[in-house]
């Protein structure tokens, strides 16, 4: 039986992790190749690295980065941050990356999604879609969600899986930093009208929202960053725990 | 050892390499035919579209020769699918190796499937130390169906053919690359066949 897959991000600056971590047992907390081989160890299904450097120079480091992680762990992972050109994903995928996700830059360039998935195919193509409740409407946010459009999520969702994308990671911005749960009865809509792999994003602070996640919003995955890096949830707990309720996860 | 991956242009290998090299193996890439021959063990990689990649294999004399290899020969993923007689991906006639037919996913489960699923019904050397039931990596939208040439299931919707030998080839639709230890087991036996 497919698992649930448990992910979780790492927010990369300038070729480092950014956000405290305080994890045990290693020797640089900072080197996303450290914690990335330690989430291997852990069962982690994925992971996923969002790079929040801007200029040039830095997309170089990150393109090294990617080879060096590629080196050391032997599970998926996903490269995100600032990625709009055809270019940019060969790069990352040359080095090893095994998919890449786009945000902002395929909303203002929707063709983006369809040449990406003619160029790479679609099994590699993420969209990552961050959205708010704007008087009681899902509304799609860019550049970290700074931004407000007038897109609909679930439209964008359908538009998207159309246009090739082979997964979804939705961030609803509304529980994302809360601790209080993911967004569920938007994630069931998302996962019941579309028919590629949704992943969820935002609001993870106990081991029951993952449980809430794979079954009251049929998530396929889940996203977490903060719950992991301090230890306040760890992989291999979680991963019993909801073995222990029947989700199917990977031991 | 001589470990040769064949190279066509198809998609992402450098995990491929990576994977190899954490089991101290030195790998070539190449489409040199000598060089392929000559190898002790050649693995077909593949990610991507499915008539592009037989084109450019067709284009690089790929297709007629990688059949007549006689040392062992590891197709991976899309690697496996053309092994097979064709695919309904871009109506491609692959390289007829395995005698069945790679058709796409139902609408019943989501496509692509993408992560770690169970593998069983496990047969022969490619599968030692692994046990019934572990976890493999899978990233597909079509698949192959269950044949006398069959030697691990998976189920999605429906049990399907994930691994397949005849002869001196094999074919795996996980990527070993990416499956943890299980996976990296796999490709060590398949060095030590």
């Amino acid at each position: 039986m497919l698992t649930k897959r448990i992910i979780p991000c790492l927010d990369i600056k300038d070729g480092r992790t950014v956000k405290g971590i305080n994890f045990v047992n290693l020797r640089d907390a900072g080197d996303p190749v450290e914690l990335a081989t330690q989430y291997a160890k852990e069962n982690a299904d994925e992971l996923v690295f969002l790079d929040i450097s801007a200029t040039e120079q830095k997309r170089k480091t990150l393109a090294e980065l990617v080879l060096r992680v590629a080196e050391a762990i032997d599970i998926p992972f996903t490269v995100g941050g600032g990625i709009s050109s055809i270019n940019d994903v060969a790069v990352l995928l040359r080095n090893g990356a095994d998919k890449i996700s786009i945000n902002s830059a395929a909303v203002k360039r929707p063709d983006l999604i369809n040449e990406l998935a003619e160029n790479f195919g679609s099994q590699c193509v993420v969209v990552a879609i961050d959205a708010k409740q704007i008087d009681g409407s899902w509304k799609v946010h860019l550049v970290g969600g700074k931004v407000s459009t007038d897109i609909d999520l679930f439209d964008w969702a359908n538009e998207v899986e159309e246009r090739g994308a082979g997964e979804i990671l939705f961030t609803s911005m509304d529980h994302d930093g809360t601790k209080e749960g993911f967004a569920n009865e938007a994630l069931a809509k998302l996962s019941t009208q579309c028919n590629i792999p949704i992943i969820a994003s935002g609001g993870a602070g106990e081991i029951n929202h993952f449980t809430d996640v794979f079954t009251k919003g049929k998530a396929d995955a889940a996203l977490a960053a903060s719950v992991f890096h301090f230890g306040q949830i760890s992989v291999p707990d979680l991963k019993q725990k909801l073995k222990k309720q029947q989700i199917a996860v990977r031991i | 050892m001589k470990v040769a991956i064949i190279d066509y242009g198809a998609g992402n290998i450098q995990s491929l390499q990576f994977a190899l090299q954490r089991l101290d193996v030195k790998t070539v890439l190449t489409n040199n035919k000598d060089v392929l021959n000559s190898a002790e063990k050649v693995i077909f990689p593949g990610v991507g579209e499915a008539s592009s990649a037989m084109r450019k294999l067709r284009t690089a004399g790929l297709d007629t020769f990688i059949p007549s290899l006689s040392q062992p020969v590891l197709g991976i993923c899309l690697g496996m699918q053309l092994m097979c007689n064709e695919t309904s991906e871009g109506e491609t006639k692959g390289l007829g190796i395995f005698d069945c037919n790679v058709s796409k996913f139902t609408t019943q489960v989501k496509v692509p499937q993408m992560g770690w699923n169970n593998i069983f019904n496990l047969k022969g050397k490619l599968f030692d130390g692994i046990s019934e039931n572990e976890y493999m990596y899978l990233v597909h939208s079509y698949y192959a169906p269950v044949t006398k040439d069959t030697i691990a299931c998976t189920n999605y919707g429906e049990d399907y053919c994930t691994a397949m030998q005849k002869e001196n080839f094999y074919g795996v639709q996980f990527h070993p690359e990416k499956s943890s230890k299980t996976g990296s087991r796999l490709l060590q036996n398949f060095l030590s066949l």
